[in-house]
C-alpha cells in the first residue's frame, strides 16, 4: 500500500517535471521556427547577400545586414576587452585577498550593479559617460595612439568604442560572480600545495588558483560574450546607430540587436518587418557560432577536465 | 645563523600556544625536536596533532582567526621573529599533506620542478638534474622516467604522494613536515611511503603526524603523545609503545580509547 502510493507518486512527479523540461525544448524551437518563417521573404528576395551585403535603405527597399553584424562583434569585442581584466581581477581579489567585511561589501555592490535596469545605465551613458569620453577621453586616446586607424577621425561621442564600454559595465557583473564562484572551487588542498612550496601570495594564485580554474574561467568569458552579443537597450543609447563598417572606434555604428529595438515600430509593408526578423534570425545564429566557437577553443586549449580533489 | 652542532635540535619549541579566535588548540608545548631522526606525533583527532605540524612552518597562519604565542627556533633560528617572512620558513621547512594533492594541470616533471622555479631557476639540465634526484630520493623515478611529460594525475594515489613527497623534497628542506602522509593510501602504496621515511631519515628531520600506533611505532624514533591540545607524553618510541610513564599513554598506544 504504501510503496504503490509512493510510485504513483514519483511517476506523477516524474511527468510534471518532464513537461516542464520539454516546454524548454519547445520554446526554443518555436522561437527557431517563428524567426525562419518571418524572415521568409527577404531570405527569398535577398538571399545570401543579406549576410554580405552593406545597404540598409528602407525607402528602396534594399537591406544588408553586414555592418550590424560588424557592429555586434566589434561592440562584443571590445566589451571583452575591458570587462575581462577586470572581472577576473576583481575576482581574484575577492577570493584570494580581500578581508571578509570588504569581500561581502564588494559582492553586494557587484550584485546591485547586476540589477541596474539596462535602460538606467543607457541614460547615464547618454547624458554622463557620452559627453566625458567626447570631452576627455577620446582626445587623449587620440592625442597618444593616434597613429592607429582605431583612433582616427572625428570624434562624436555616441560611437562604437562608447557602446563597447556600456557592454562592458552590463558584463562585468556576471563575469566577476561566477568567476568569483570558481575560484571558491578550487580546493583548499591546492592553495596549501603551493604554500608549503614557500610560494607567495601571487605565486600560489598563478601556479595553483589559476591554472586549476583556468577551464571554469574560460566558460565565466563566454557566458558575458553572450550576453554581451544580446545586449540591447544601453548600446542602442550610445552607440550612434549608423549601420558603416570603418575602422576608427570614435565612429558610430549599429548592432544586430539595436537596429531590432529601434526600427520594428516603423516597419511597414512586408519586406521591411521580413528582414528585421532576418536580422533577429541572424543574431541568434551569431550566437550560436560565436559560443560553438568558444566551446571548440575550450576543448582544444584549456587541456583536459581535471579531476575534483578536496 | 646560528651555529649548528650535533646536539642543536631541529626544532626548539618553547611554551607554544595557538589559538583559533577564542579557542586554544595548542596548550603551552615545549620540546626539542631532534635533527636527522622521525619524530612522531599521536594522539586523537582533535587533539591538536595537525595545528601543531601547522605551526612549524607557519601554515596554521593561512587561518585568519589564528594566533600563536611561544617560540620555535628552527636549527637556532626564530621563525617567528618580526623580519622573517613565512615564505622563507615553508623554503626551509617542506610539507607532505594528508591526500595527495599534486598540481593537476602539470605534468609529473613541472610538478616536482615547480618549486625551483618559483625560486628563480631557469637552467633547464639544472633542474633536469635535480628532478631526477628529487624523484630517485622519492623512489618513485623507476616508475615514471618514462613518462615525465604525463599529467601528474595520471599517476595512482600512492605514486601522487611520492610525487608530492619529490616536490617538497627538490627544495632540499631542512625538516619535513608530513601531516598523516599514508592515510589515504592503500597498505602497500602505505608501506612504500614508510620505508621511504626511513630511508629519508639519514638526510631529513622528519616530523610525522600520524593515526596509525604501528606505523609510530614503525618508522619513529622519537614519539609525543598529544591530547586535548596538550602534551601528555614524549620521549622514544620505542620506551612509550612498551612502558609509557603515562597511564593516558597506556590506554591510547594499547587502543583502549582514542
Amino acid at each position: 500500500m504504501n510503496t504503490a502510493r509512493k510510485r504513483y507518486g514519483d511517476t506523477v512527479f516524474r511527468c510534471l517535471t518532464l513537461l516542464m523540461a520539454l516546454s524548454i525544448f519547445a520554446l526554443v524551437a518555436l522561437i527557431g521556427i517563428e524567426l525562419f518563417e518571418g524572415s521568409g521573404k527577404s531570405m527569398h528576395k535577398f538571399g545570401w547577400h543579406f549576410l554580405v551585403s552593406s545597404v540598409w535603405d528602407p525607402i528602396a527597399e534594399e537591406y544588408g545586414a553586414l555592418p550590424f553584424i560588424f557592429g555586434t562583434l566589434v561592440s562584443s569585442a571590445i566589451a571583452l576587452i575591458i570587462a575581462v581584466p577586470i572581472s577576473i581581477a576583481t575576482a581574484v581579489y575577492l577570493t584570494e585577498l580581500a578581508p571578509r567585511v570588504v569581500s561581502q561589501l564588494l559582492t553586494m555592490f557587484i550584485e546591485l550593479l547586476a540589477a541596474v535596469p539596462s535602460v538606467i545605465l543607457g541614460l547615464w551613458g547618454v547624458f554622463v559617460m557620452v559627453p566625458w569620453l567626447r570631452d576627455h577621453l577620446f582626445p587623449w586616446l587620440q592625442n597618444h595612439l593616434g597613429f592607429l586607424p582605431l583612433f582616427q577621425g572625428p570624434i562624436y561621442g555616441v560611437s562604437m568604442f562608447a557602446g563597447g564600454i556600456i557592454v562592458a559595465i552590463m558584463i562585468i557583473p556576471i563575469i566577476t560572480s561566477v568567476s568569483r564562484e570558481i575560484l571558491q572551487s578550487v580546493p583548499k588542498l591546492q592553495r596549501e600545495a603551493a604554500y608549503a612550496l614557500g610560494a607567495t601570495r601571487w605565486e600560489v594564485t598563478r601556479i595553483s588558483v589559476l591554472s586549476y580554474a583556468k577551464k571554469g574561467l574560460f566558460g565565466a568569458v563566454i557566458l558575458g560574450l553572450g550576453r554581451a552579443l544580446g545586449e540591447t537597450m544601453a548600446v542602442t543609447m550610445v552607440i550612434g546607430n549608423s549601420p558603416q563598417i570603418v575602422k576608427s572606434l570614435f565612429a558610430p555604428g549599429y548592432t544586430l540587436s539595436s537596429v531590432i529595438a529601434n526600427e520594428f515600430n516603423e516597419a511597414t509593408g512586408s519586406l521591411y518587418p521580413s528582414a528585421l526578423f532576418e536580422m533577429g534570425l541572424v543574431l541568434l545564429g551569431v550566437t550560436v557560432l560565436v559560443n560553438a566557437l568558444a566551446q571548440l577553443l575550450l576543448t582544444t586549449f584549456a587541456g583536459p577536465n581535471v579531476k575534483p580533489q578536496n | 645563523m646560528s651555529t649548528v652542532t650535533n646536539q642543536t635540535p631541529a626544532f626548539a619549541i618553547r611554551d607554544l600556544a595557538v589559538y583559533f579566535g577564542l579557542t586554544k588548540a595548542i596548550r603551552n608545548i615545549s620540546i626539542d625536536v631532534a635533527a636527522k631522526a622521525v619524530t612522531a606525533i599521536i594522539g586523537p583527532s582533535g587533539c591538536g596533532k595537525s595545528t601543531f605540524l601547522r605551526s612549524l612552518n607557519r601554515m596554521h597562519e593561512l587561518v585568519p582567526e589564528a594566533r600563536m604565542t611561544g617560540d620555535i627556533r628552527l636549527f637556532g633560528d626564530d621563525i617567528y621573529a618580526r623580519n622573517i617572512d613565512p615564505v622563507v620558513v615553508r623554503r626551509r621547512v617542506g610539507m607532505v599533506f594528508q591526500k595527495p594533492n599534486p598540481f593537476p594541470t602539470m605534468s609529473i616533471a613541472e610538478n616536482v620542478t615547480v618549486g625551483l622555479q618559483l625560486n628563480g631557476v631557469r637552467d633547464s639540465s639544472l633542474l633536469a638534474e635535480k628532478m631526477e634526484q628529487a624523484l630517485s630520493m622519492a623512489a618513485l623515478w623507476d616508475e615514471v622516467k618514462d613518462r615525465l611529460h604525463a599529467p601528474a594525475i595520471s599517476l595512482s594515489g600512492g605514486q601522487q604522494q611520492r610525487l608530492c613527497i619529490a616536490r617538497a623534497l627538490i627544495m632540499q628542506p631542512e625538516v619535513l613536515l608530513m601531516d598523516e602522509p599514508a592515510s589515504a593510501l592503500d597498505p602497500i602504496a602505505t608501506a612504500k611511503i614508510e620505508d621511504l621515511i626511513v630511508e629519508l631519515k639519514k638526510d631529513y628531520t622528519i616530523v610525522i603526524v600520524t593515526h596509525n600506533m604501528q606505523q609510530a611505532a614503525r618508522i619513529s624514533d622519537t614519539t609525543a603523545f598529544f591530547y586535548m591540545g596538550e602534551l601528555v607524553e614524549f620521549g622514544a618510541t620505542a620506551k612509550m609503545f612498551t612502558s609509557p610513564s603515562k597511564k593516558q599513554t597506556e590506554d591510547y598506544v594499547t587502543g583502549r580509547f582514542g
